[in-house]
C-alpha cells in the first residue's frame, strides 16, 4: 500500500498554492461584495496551464487524472478562495468529461483546446425546477428538426452562465412516459449561450457571489445536431461516467475549505486573549478545532482512495460518495468550529471566516445532497431497500 | 551559449523554526523547503536570456542533501533545460567557502560562459558563495544586479547602491547575482511540470570532482544555538515620566540584561 505523493504531485500542490496565494482573502472579500467574476485569477491558472488538467495531451491539455484534479482544487481552497475560486477552474474540469469520453473527434478538436486554454468557458445545466433530484423527471425537450434540435423548457442553478460560451445541457428526446427504462431517453448537448430563444436570469444566493448561478429559459433554441454529446438517448449514462469525479472534486474542495477555514481559526486562537490566556488555551476552544482536524484528514483520505480508484479503471461509486458525504460535513464543521472560535469576530466580514462558512455550507446540498449520497450507500453499498 | 545558474534550497522563511534537542542545530523534520526567492531571479534571468535567442542552454546546479532534488525539478519545471546536482553524502559541515569550492570544481568541467546566482540565500544570509565561485573560477562578477543586457560577448548591467545604480559593462565570461526587481520569475506550467520529469539530473559525489569531506568542511564548532527569547513582562510602571524612564531602564539593565 502506498500512500504517498510521487514528486510530480507535490509539485502540482506547491505550484498551484503559489499561484493562488498571490490572490489574498482581501481579493476574496472584495469580490464576495463586488460579485466582480474572477476573471484574472482564472486567467493566472489557464495562463500556467491548468485548466487542461485532465483534458488529454492530444488536446492541449496535460491528460492528468481525477486525482491530480482534486489536488489542484484542493489546494484552491486551501489557499481561502473557497469555491469562489474553485468553481471557475472546476467547470474546466467536470462538464468536458463526457466530451472527452463519448465526443466525436470533431467536437475534440474543436472544443476541448480551447477548454483547455481558458479562451471557453463551460457550465452545466441539469438541474430543473420541476425535476429537482429526480433527474428522469427533467422535461426540457430537444425535438429533431433536419440538421438541428429544437429545445425548450427550463433549467434552474445553472451555474457560470454568465461568463460561459457554452453549457453542458441533459435534456429529453424522448418523453418520460415513452422510454422502456426512465433513464433512457435523455441526451446530452453542448448548447451555445449564444443561441437565439435563450434568457438567462441570475439567482441571489447565500454564498459564492463572484460566481453566478442562473435560471436558464429556452424559447425553440436551435442547436445543431453536430453539438449533440455522444448517443441520442443515452445522455444520462453519459453522465453518469463523470459524476463520480465530480464527487470527488467537489469533496476535495470541501476539505480544502476546511483547511482554510480551520487555519484561521487556529491563528486566531493562538492570538486572541480572554482571561489572561490565548482563548486556544480552553478545551472548549482547542477539542472542536483539533476534532475538526481529524475529520478533514480522514475525508481526504478518501478523497485520495476514490480518485486513485478512479484512475485505475475501478468502480469506485462508494467511495466517491463516502468521500462526498464525509468531506461536506467535515468541511462544514471545521469552518464552524473556527467561526465559534472568533466569536463576535467570527461574525464579521472582516476577518474572513464567514465567507468561507457560507460558501462551504453548499457541498451538503450540492453537486448532490448529502440524503442522496446516503441514499447511494444505503442501496447500493449495504443492499438495503431502495426508499424512493 | 551556456548559463549556469547557481541555486540553493532553503527552509521557507513562512515556517516555524525549532531549535533540536542538541541545542546545537535546527529542527528540519518539519520545515517545507523551497528554492531561495533570489535564486528564482537569477533563474527566470537565464531563462529569459534563452528565449530571447541569446543563449543555448540554462543548466542549474546546487550542492544538497537528496532531498534537494525536489528544488531541481521546479528548477527544470521553471524552464531550465538539466541540472548538475553534487550529492552531498557526507551530510558534511560545510559553508560557503566550501560550498564555493565545491560548485567551482564542478563549473570546471561545464565551463559556462554566463553565470547567474541569487544575491544571497535567504537561510544563512551570507552573499558570499557566487562571488567566491567567481574568484575560484577567475572570472569578474558584478552583485545586486538589477538590470542586466546581452550584448556580443559583454554584458550591461545596473547594480543597485546606497542611494543610486551603478552601471558597468563586463566581458563574459562573468558572474552576476541577481537582486529583487530584475524580473519577476516565472511560475512553473503544468506542461513544463510535466516536462520536467523526463530532464537530466547529472549527479556527482565529492570523488567525481575531486574534493574530500574533509576539503570542504567548515572548521566551525557551533556551541549552542537558541532562539531570541519572545514573551511579554506585563508590568505596568507607576510614577510620572522620569520615574519611568529610570524604572525601564532599570528593567532593562538589571532583570533582563539587554543593555
Ligand atoms: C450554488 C448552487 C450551484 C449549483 N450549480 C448547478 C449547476 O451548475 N448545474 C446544475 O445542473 N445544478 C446546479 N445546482 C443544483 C444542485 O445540483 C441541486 O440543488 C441539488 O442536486 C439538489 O436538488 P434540488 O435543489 O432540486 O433539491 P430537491 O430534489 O428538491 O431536494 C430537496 C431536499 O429533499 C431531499 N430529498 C429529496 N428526495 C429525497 C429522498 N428520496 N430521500 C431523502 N431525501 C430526499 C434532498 O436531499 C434535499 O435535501 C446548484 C445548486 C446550488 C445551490
Amino acid at each position: 500500500m502506498d500512500f504517498g505523493l510521487s514528486e510530480e504531485q507535490e509539485m502540482i500542490r506547491t505550484q498551484v498554492r503559489q499561484i493562488a496565494d498571490a490572490f489574498d482573502l482581501e481579493y476574496w472579500r472584495e469580490r464576495d461584495k463586488t460579485k466582480e467574476y474572477p476573471q484574472d485569477f482564472l486567467d493566472a491558472f489557464a495562463k500556467a496551464g491548468w485548466l487542461g488538467i485532465a483534458i488529454p495531451e492530444a488536446y492541449g491539455g496535460a491528460g492528468l487524472g481525477t486525482l491530480e484534479a482534486c489536488l489542484l482544487l484542493h489546494e484552491i481552497c486551501a489557499s481561502g478562495a473557497g469555491t469562489s475560486g474553485a468553481s471557475p477552474v472546476h467547470f474546466s474540469i467536470f462538464p468536458p468529461m463526457p466530451i472527452i469520453k463519448y465526443g466525436s473527434d470533431e467536437q475534440k478538436q474543436n472544443y476541448l483546446p480551447k477548454i483547455a486554454s481558458g479562451e471557453m468557458n463551460l457550465g452545466f445545466s441539469i438541474t430543473e425546477p420541476d425535476a429537482g433530484t429526480d433527474t428522469t423527471r427533467i422535461s426540457t425537450f430537444a425535438a429533431r428538426d433536419g440538421d438541428d434540435y429544437v429545445i425548450t423548457g427550463k433549467k434552474v442553478w445553472s451555474s457560470n452562465l454568465q461568463h460561459a460560451d457554452r453549457t453542458l445541457i441533459l435534456v429529453r428526446t424522448e418523453p418520460y412516459e415513452a422510454v422502456e427504462r426512465k433513464t433512457l431517453g435523455m441526451s446530452l448537448f453542448l448548447m451555445d449561450l449564444k443561441s437565439e430563444g435563450i434568457t438567462i436570469r441570475e439567482i441571489e444566493k447565500l454564498g459564492r457571489h463572484c460566481v453566478d448561478s442562473n435560471e436558464l429559459f429556452m424559447d425553440s433554441v436551435r442547436v445543431p445536431a453536430t453539438d449533440l454529446i455522444g448517443e441520442e438517448g443515452r445522455g444520462f449514462y453519459h453522465l453518469l461516467s463523470g459524476l463520480n469525479p465530480e464527487r470527488l472534486l467537489v469533496a476535495a474542495e470541501a476539505v480544502g475549505i476546511g483547511h482554510a477555514g480551520l487555519d484561521l481559526g487556529i491563528r486566531y486562537a493562538k492570538e486572541r486573549i480572554v482571561f489572561n490566556r490565548p482563548i486556544g488555551q480552553n478545551q472548549g476552544i482547542q477539542f472542536p478545532l483539533a476534532d475538526a482536524y481529524t475529520k478533514l484528514e480522514v475525508a481526504f483520505l478518501m478523497v485520495m482512495k476514490g480518485a486513485w480508484l478512479y484512475d485505475n479503471d475501478m468502480p469506485c461509486g462508494e467511495e466517491a460518495n463516502i468521500a462526498k458525504i464525509r468531506a461536506a460535513e467535515a468541511g462544514f464543521e471545521a469552518c464552524d468550529a473556527s467561526l465559534q472560535t472568533h466569536g463576535g469576530m467570527g461574525y464579521a466580514k472582516e476577518y474572513h471566516i464567514e465567507r468561507l462558512w457560507r460558501e462551504v455550507r453548499l457541498f451538503k446540498i450540492a453537486p448532490i445532497s448529502q440524503e442522496m449520497a446516503l441514499n447511494y450507500v444505503g442501496e447500493h453499498v449495504l443492499g438495503l431497500p431502495k426508499s424512493y | 551559449m551556456k548559463i549556469a545558474v547557481l541555486m540553493k534550497r532553503v527552509p521557507d522563511t513562512a515556517s516555524v523554526f525549532k531549535i533540536g534537542a542538541d541545542n546545537k542545530s535546527v529542527e528540519t523534520d518539519n520545515l517545507k523547503y523551497v528554492m531561495s526567492p533570489y535564486d528564482e531571479h537569477a533563474l527566470e534571468e537565464a531563462i529569459q536570456t534563452k528565449e530571447a535567442g541569446k543563449a543555448d542552454e540554462v543548466f542549474v546546479i546546487t550542492v544538497g542533501p537528496d532531498a534537494a532534488k525536489e528544488t531541481i525539478r521546479t528548477a527544470l519545471a521553471m524552464g531550465a533545460d538539466r541540472a548538475v546536482f553534487v550529492k552531498d553524502d557526507a551530510a558534511s559541515d560545510t559553508n560557503c567557502k566550501g560550498t564555493a569550492m565545491i560548485l567551482a570544481a564542478a563549473l570546471k568541467t561545464e565551463a559556462p560562459e554566463l553565470i547567474f546566482a541569487g544575491k544571497q540565500a535567504v537561510d544563512d544570509d551570507a552573499s558570499q558563495v557566487p562571488e567566491r565561485v567567481a574568484e575560484l573560477l577567475d572570472i569578474p562578477h558584478a552583485s545586486v544586479v538589477t538590470s542586466f543586457e546581452l550584448n556580443d560577448g559583454t554584458a550591461l548591467v545596473e547594480r543597485e547602491i546606497e542611494g543610486g545604480h551603478y552601471k558597468m559593462e563586463m566581458a563574459l565570461p562573468a558572474l552576476f547575482t541577481t537582486q529583487k526587481g530584475i524580473n519577476t520569475p516565472r511560475y512553473p506550467t503544468l506542461p513544463n511540470i510535466m516536462k520536467a520529469k523526463k530532464k537530466e539530473i547529472k549527479e556527482l559525489t565529492f570523488a567525481d570532482i575531486g574534493l574530500s569531506a574533509a576539503d570542504v568542511a567548515s572548521g566551525v564548532t557551533i556551541e549552542e544555538m537558541a532562539l531570541p527569547r519572545q514573551d511579554r513582562l506585563n508590568k505596568i510602571l507607576d510614577g510620572d515620566n522620569d520615574e519611568r524612564v529610570a524604572q525601564l531602564l532599570s528593567v532593562l539593565r538589571e532583570e533582563e540584561k539587554v543593555l
